[in-house]
């Protein structure tokens, strides 16, 4: 072979693998899978006194303003971007693309409004879809089972487009989540004549966790050990460090509490009493048990917040954030009514319509959000604290200082005079200057600059930079627990009982963040189960294109047992503790089948996800895997 | 106004109240028409835009074809009956269990409540070549696209395969089968009874149809005789989700025991020709033999013998086996493997 065009390495690969107790070598291959997303990605344009209206469902809203003006060549000013609801995007719809670009440029063309509709067929052409990565792993373990030496090989079939990320984030994500003593990555991204790709949750991420963890189950079998121990001692914690080797210096993480979710799981799910009824055959059937472990970054830094206190006494809080159905659009604003002591009930938000003058967003994608989005909203929140203390100062006496802030009131401390907000508000708009917006903070983005100033004049105005400190990258974990039941004459399964524990910091929204977990477990589920990208090889055309064929995950495949948790341990990084949780889980739950199968039917069965009835039928009839070892997509 | 090209073409849309009067549609329009139950294969090929009749002929209007009815000591369908009426019908419960257990395997339960019985057993085949609109023998071509090297075969055929490898993808048509079922036809020449094994055909008849209606004819009703009234029944869909997908494999059993042996049986199995198969040679094979694992593992090889597997289909080769397998040994056949 060539000279491999990326690679980096980090320790002593040869020492290790000399050192290793026990050394595996494994390909696997991971599914390409569309989006499927239920809202097909249709959207019109309108031109109204030079500037265009775009309507849509993307995930993110500020940022999509900004994309949508450069695929236009016009300024981000004269772009009005509305998108209240969006049916899905797991990546495919991050911000501004063509999709939204065709209708513009027409709309602009014959000066009538234009609308392309896009039918679920052509979400199979245009969709894109995650690349399928084909992996070897040839991994040292030490035989307590710790990794010793990882040397990863991964080609990503790219399609015909731009390079996707997925091998690098691939090489990125195992190294944290496994922190190998020494490791090398190494990886072919390539061109093909088929369908484009894009990022789908958890990119990279998802493919190197589930071709890592089969690895992993089977090394566990090999040394004796528990499948959970192997995992915990491998499992990063605290400053943990990753990938290559800048400045002769790794890149590391905020925190890491996996060990923590792997054990708090590894209870709940009563792990110990459960692996020991695997594997035997009662009837046609036999159980298996299945634990992984998968990681993704889970925020990001440096964004505006922006809202007023309006003499009503309610607060008005413009957020940028997309509605992709996480709720983080509204959850990261609660931040602004705790540190204000007012009512969720008294907050009125403004979103999906940048003409309502909304502040400077991270892109809703990579699950940045819940963690960008707060450290802004606390950084505002601070900004409003010190304004309606330094209004109570100038008009009731004292040091700002001297003031507090609770129960819709700014009063001096230990009790004495104080002021509504209601009243501060009116107060504000009187002061005029930085109070009211008239003067703005020299650091926030241009795109929240124009929507302060619209704003000015009418209360209190808090608009601020989030410039807390940060040091390292930010990751958040999960743990993840299956049961299944295999019917050895059909090659049929099914999953009994399911569990996943999260590391996301603290938890601003239990149910939410319950929806984003078990949610993005079962696009992981799919992965595994079957969720199907079938192209006509000879004519390149997709003949998987109704749901009946790329078969999602319906209600009654998904586990009889699903149960979700969080560690709860904030992140010390960021002032509120929250990090995002949307990536991981995907790797997490394909993985964890994958390893409740294999415990269930031995190490022989598959080398390819997802594994479908065919795959297990044809493999226990032939006795080895029988499928073709780099063919998936059938 | 804009032209809207992702909606169903447009078409003359008749909606009979009477067999009478949609036979005499029929005839007026020919070739022209076609005849519309529940929708649920029409509409897919309407929405396509791969068939585009100019003359629709929605039965929905005629109340002669709903409905369930006792019939000396058999049972009428009508072929307008949903798979839902069917599923929860008492008589069809009490006597005839293996039909509601198979239309309740079919689809999902939004689809039940709108597809027919008559439906069920007519559709066209699912291959994803021949929906798609591709140019194959199927459709009046001269290629099969999923019998190629590179074809994509997994869910296609693995016996009586003629240019065409599609298969039925019916649940019901096993079941009734099993049942010896009775299709009444009507035709402009008058009525016709035939058994329900004789209903479909394959490619070597016509590659065109499914079933031997012929443009002109309308199923009316499904006649149940009493034969095989409370005998035991076993009915599997093999399936990659466990609802709203077609059956890689099913298997429908029709069994009546004396002592432990097997006195007559029907076996029928679907997915895996163009039409359902029944194994007359395993029903001639396990008769007077005990319904006990060894006669199982006798039907389900012999079951298989002649089977030929595509690129990516070898699995149900197994697949059949097993389920014939579980069909003899029975009720609660995976916990006694």
């Amino acid at each position: 072979m060539g000279k491999v065009p990326d690679e980096w390495t980090y320790g002593d690969l040869e020492a290790g693998f000399k050192n290793a107790a026990l050394v595996l070598d494994e390909t696997f291959v991971t599914p390409n899978t569309s989006h499927q997303t239920l809202e097909p990605r249709t959207a019109l344009a309108y031109w109204q006194n030079g500037k265009v209206y775009v309507h849509t469902g993307t995930q993110s809203t500020a940022q999509t303003v900004p994309a949508i003006a450069r695929w236009l060549g016009i300024d981000p000013s004269n772009v009005v971007f509305i998108s209240e609801y969006t049916g899905g995007g797991f990546g495919s719809k991050i911000t501004g693309d063509i999709t939204l670009v065709i209708p513009a440029l027409l709309s602009k063309k014959t000066n009538a409004p234009v609308m392309m509709r896009i039918s679920r067929e052509e979400e199979h052409f245009i969709g894109r879809g995650r690349p399928s990565l084909l992996g070897r792993m040839k991994v040292g373990f030490s035989k307590e089972g710790r990794i010793t030496a990882l040397d990863m090989f991964v080609i990503c079939d790219n399609g015909p487009y731009d390079m996707v990320g997925d091998a690098f984030s691939s090489g990125r994500i195992v190294s944290v989540l496994y922190q190998p003593q020494a490791m090398r990555w190494r990886s072919v991204t390539v061109l093909t004549n088929t369908p484009p790709r894009s990022a789908q949750s958890s990119p990279g991420g998802m493919q190197g966790i589930a071709i890592m963890e089969p690895v992993l189950a089977k090394a566990a079998r090999k040394l004796g050990v528990d499948q959970v121990a192997l995992r915990r001692l491998n499992a990063p914690a605290g400053k943990a460090p990753f990938g290559p080797l800048v400045g002769g210096k790794q890149a590391y993480a905020t925190s890491a509490f996996i060990k923590e979710a792997l054990d708090r799981g590894a209870e709940q799910f009563k792990w110990n009493e459960r692996k020991l009824h695997t594997g035997k055959r009662n009837g046609s059937k036999v159980r298996g048990v299945g634990v992984s472990m998968s990681t993704y970054s889970g925020g990001t830094t440096g964004f505006d917040g922006l809202f007023v206190i309006k003499p009503d006494g309610k607060i008005y809080i413009q957020s940028g954030v997309g509605n992709l159905g996480t709720e983080s659009w509204t959850d990261v604003h609660r931040v602004v009514a705790e540190l204000l002591g007012v009512p969720w009930e008294k907050c009125e938000i403004a979103w999906g319509n940048t003409g309502k003058n909304l502040p400077w967003t991270c892109p809703s994608g990579g699950s940045q959000t819940t963690h960008a989005m707060t450290r802004a909203a606390h950084a505002v929140a601070m900004d409003a604290r010190k304004k309606l203390q330094e209004i109570a100062a100038k008009d009731l006496g004292g040091k700002p200082e001297d003031y507090d802030i609770a129960g819709e009131r700014v009063f001096r401390k230990g009790g004495g005079a104080g002021m509504s907000l209601a009243r501060a508000a009116q107060r504000a708009v009187q002061l005029g200057g930085v109070y009211d917006g008239h003067e703005l903070p020299k650091d926030i983005n241009k795109f929240t600059v124009v929507s302060a100033t619209a704003l000015s004049g009418q209360g209190l105005l808090a608009v601020a930079r989030d410039n807390y400190a940060h040091d390292g990258n930010t990751f958040s974990f999960v743990a993840t627990f299956a049961e299944v039941e295999v019917d050895v004459e059909t090659g049929q399964y099914h999953i009994l009982d399911f569990l996943a524990y999260a590391d996301v910091g603290t938890v601003l929204h239990p149910k939410a963040l319950g929806g984003q977990i078990l949610g993005r477990s079962i696009l992981g589920i799919g992965h595994a189960l079957g969720q199907k990208w079938v192209y006509d090889q000879q004519y390149g055309l997709p003949v998987a294109k109704r749901f009946h064929h790329t078969k999602p995950p319906t209600i009654l495949d998904i586990p009889d047992k699903m149960a979700w948790a969080a560690v709860e341990l904030p992140d010390p990084e960021t002032p509120i503790g929250a990090r995002g949780i949307g990536e991981p889980p995907v790797g997490g739950g394909c993985a964890a089948i994958l390893n409740a199968l294999s415990d269930a039917l031995g190490d022989e069965i598959f080398r390819r996800a997802p594994v479908t009835s065919d795959v297990i039928l044809a493999s226990l009839e032939a006795g080895r895997p029988s499928q073709h070892p780099l063919r998936s997509n059938i | 106004m804009a032209v809207i090209h992702d909606v169903i073409p447009a078409f003359e849309l008749f909606q009979p109240t009477t067999v009478d009067d949609a036979l005499a549609l029929q005839s007026r329009h020919g070739a022209k028409a076609w005849v519309l139950a529940g929708g649920l294969d029409s509409f897919d090929w309407f929405k396509d835009r791969i068939k585009r009749p100019e003359v629709v002929i929605d039965l929905s209007q005629i109340k002669e074809l709903r409905g369930i009815r006792a019939v000396g000591d058999g049972l009428e369908i009508g072929a307008m009956t949903t798979l839902t009426e069917v599923v929860r019908h008492p008589m069809v419960r009490e006597k005839y269990s293996i039909l509601p257990n198979a239309a309740e395997a079919a689809a999902s339960p939004q689809i039940r409540n709108q597809g027919t019985i008559g439906g069920n057993v007519s559709q066209d085949a699912r291959c994803w070549y021949y929906r798609g609109g591709w140019p194959c023998y199927r459709a009046g071509g001269n290629i099969c696209y999923a019998d190629t090297p590179t074809g994509l075969n997994r869910e296609h055929a693995i016996l009586d395969a003629d240019r065409c490898v599609a298969v039925n993808p019916s649940d019901t048509a096993p079941a009734l089968i099993a049942l010896d079922a009775k299709m009444v036809i009507r035709t402009p020449k008058g009525e016709r009874v035939v058994n329900a094994e004789d209903y479909f055909i394959g490619p070597a008849i016509d590659i065109t149809r499914m079933t031997i209606l012929q443009p002109g004819d309308l199923l009316t009703t499904i006649r149940i005789p009493s034969t095989w009234a409370g005998s035991q029944f076993y009915f599997e869909k093999a399936r990659d989700r466990s609802v709203w997908d077609f059956a890689l494999v099913n298997v429908a059993a029709a069994v009546v025991t004396s002592g432990n042996a097997i006195e007559r049986i029907r076996l029928v199995v679907n997915g895996v020709a163009a039409h359902p198969v029944r194994l007359t040679a395993v029903e001639a094979a396990v008769q007077g033999k005990p319904r006990n694992a060894e006669t199982a593992e006798l039907a389900g090889q012999l079951a298989v013998r002649g089977a030929q597997p595509l690129q990516y289909n070898g699995y149900k080769v197994p697949l059949m086996r097993n389920l014939v397998k579980r069909a003899i040994r029975g009720v609660g056949a995976e916990e006694a493997a």
